[in-house]
């Protein structure tokens, strides 16, 4: 089952496209990254999925074939938007009591006892409670209304180390125990490597590269080398180069069966390496087809 | 509110509901909380390079070596490795398959992983023994003033020669995660 699939999907303010042509299937059962600079379409693309925004082009369903924003997919989504949006003049108790009256499905016991288990004061008003306890309140309202697919955005962006630890591990024990999906945006590109398993990079509005992570890094090699060789290279699906006088550095679509020439080593690459260098290139689109697009776009998506 | 109520009403509640029963008394460390245990813990080197699944896999191939893993041991609970370390259940999964296939461990439906297999081929007392012996060895070493890189090039060294002595296949030893691709 997808629990995401978008055809031709776009929307437009005004003039501007924030997303356009926006094609994808995200199976279930994964932690999936949307990922890309600010402008690239990310919080467009998570709100046209809960159905927060109505599409200008295409279509986007969730859940195996629910159209957005349908009471059907309605019910097996929770979202926590960016900042985690709280009443901070409700204690959590309160916005437990408004959460549960407003949603056909939510289960008490499971909050009660998961903020118990995590100290957060039922009492204390949400705007007083520590960043990391908000966040924790945000996820766990979402969580207790037991979805199939837990949406969110930019979640740790604010919190400190710790708080962002203690907030995946929450995210990813709701996936071992209950075995919900996950989409959410990032930019802590160090962190998602070891939380993702599936990635979507988005830029200038457009999806990039999307895949399963191991797919993706098994399917990239790192080539390191003398530069004067690098012209070899012109006709193979090159990501990036970077030369030095002497050495050069090529990220290519290659894989392990790839014959590499003498005097060139092969590594593998990580995902904050090979996620970096694919933005860094916003020409090169990995998926589907071949790589080295290399048609500049007008960045007329900017924030 | 009585919050344990609430706690053991969920456990009662159906297969989804698996929060640990202490209610608040762990806090923040709740999410730690660990099922009666394995004998060894993971952890992660985020500057290795190497895969996190590959990093479970050789620790626990490390420990099975140095006898801290026998057979019958359990390994980590998949739940509690992902509170612990915070990452991908699917990835705990990955490297747990990936021992099975090796013949390592072997999963029991609702209880978990466990070692089958081991892969130290003396017993502990005897690594001690030889550890013992090392010491002494990397102390005499230490006092002819070879430092850490010399101890190591000299050791790989008479190993290599051992090995070609013998006539065995030459070791590759513990390679670097580079492939050379030639």
């Amino acid at each position: 089952m997808n629990i995401v699939e978008a055809s031709g999907l776009g929307k437009r303010y005004g003039s501007t496209w924030a997303l356009r042509d926006c094609t994808l299937a995200i199976p279930a059962g994964h932690v999936a990254a949307l990922v890309g600079p600010n402008g690239a379409g990310k919080t467009t693309l998570l709100n046209l999925a809960v159905g927060l925004a109505a599409p200008t082009a295409g279509a986007v369903t969730v859940l195996g074939g629910r159209p957005a924003g349908s009471p059907a997919a309605l019910d097996g989504i929770a979202f926590v938007a960016q900042d985690t949006p709280l009443y901070k003049n409700l204690s959590a108790a309160d916005m437990l009591h408004l959460t549960r009256n407003l949603n056909r499905r939510f289960d008490q016991h499971y909050a009660r006892a998961r903020l118990a288990e995590l100290g957060v004061p039922l009492k204390r008003k949400a705007g007083r409670l520590s960043g990391g306890q908000q966040a924790q309140l945000a996820l766990t309202l979402a969580l207790a209304r037991r979805p199939r697919l837990l949406v969110l955005d930019e979640p740790v962006a604010m919190l400190d180390p710790i708080a962002r630890h203690d907030f995946m591990a929450s995210v990813l024990m709701a996936m071992a125990d209950d075995g919900v999906s996950v989409l959410l945006s990032s930019h802590v590109l160090a962190e998602l490597e070891r939380v993702a398993d599936y990635l979507i990079l988005l830029s200038q509005g457009r999806v990039q590269l999307a895949g399963e992570v191991d797919d993706l890094l098994a399917s990239h090699r790192m080539l390191t080398g003398p530069a004067a060789e690098v012209g070899q290279y012109a006709r193979r699906p090159v990501v990036r180069l970077r030369r030095g006088e002497a050495q050069a550095h090529l990220l290519i679509r290659a894989t392990l069966d790839d014959p590499i020439p003498p005097g060139w080593e092969a590594h593998p690459v990580g995902l904050e390496e090979l996620a970096l260098a694919y933005l860094r290139e916003p020409g090169v689109a990995a998926l589907p087809g071949p790589a080295r697009s290399r048609y500049a776009e007008p960045s007329e998506v900017t924030k | 509110m009585n919050i344990d109520k609430g706690v053991s009403d969920r456990q009662g509640g159906g297969p989804a509901a698996r929060l640990p029963a202490d209610g608040g008394s762990k806090a923040r460390s709740g999410l730690g909380q660990r099922g009666p245990g394995s004998p060894i813990e993971f952890r992660l080197d985020p500057a290795s390079g190497v895969p996190t699944y590959l990093q479970l896999v050789h620790q626990v191939e490390h420990a099975l070596r140095l006898g801290y893993l026998k057979p019958g041991d359990q390994l980590p609970k998949v739940r509690d490795v992902v509170a612990l370390l915070a990452i991908n259940p699917n990835t705990v999964l990955k490297a747990y398959k990936e021992l099975e296939t090796k013949g390592l461990a072997a999963g029991r439906p609702g209880q978990g992983t466990f070692v089958q297999a081991t892969l130290s081929q003396v017993a502990l007392p005897e690594l001690t023994a030889l550890r013992r012996s090392l010491l002494g060895w990397l102390t005499a070493a230490d006092g002819a003033g070879l430092d850490e890189d010399g101890i190591v090039a000299l050791f790989a060294s008479a190993l290599r020669d051992f090995h070609e002595r013998r006539g065995g296949p030459a070791d590759r030893g513990a390679g670097g995660e580079t492939e050379h691709i030639a």
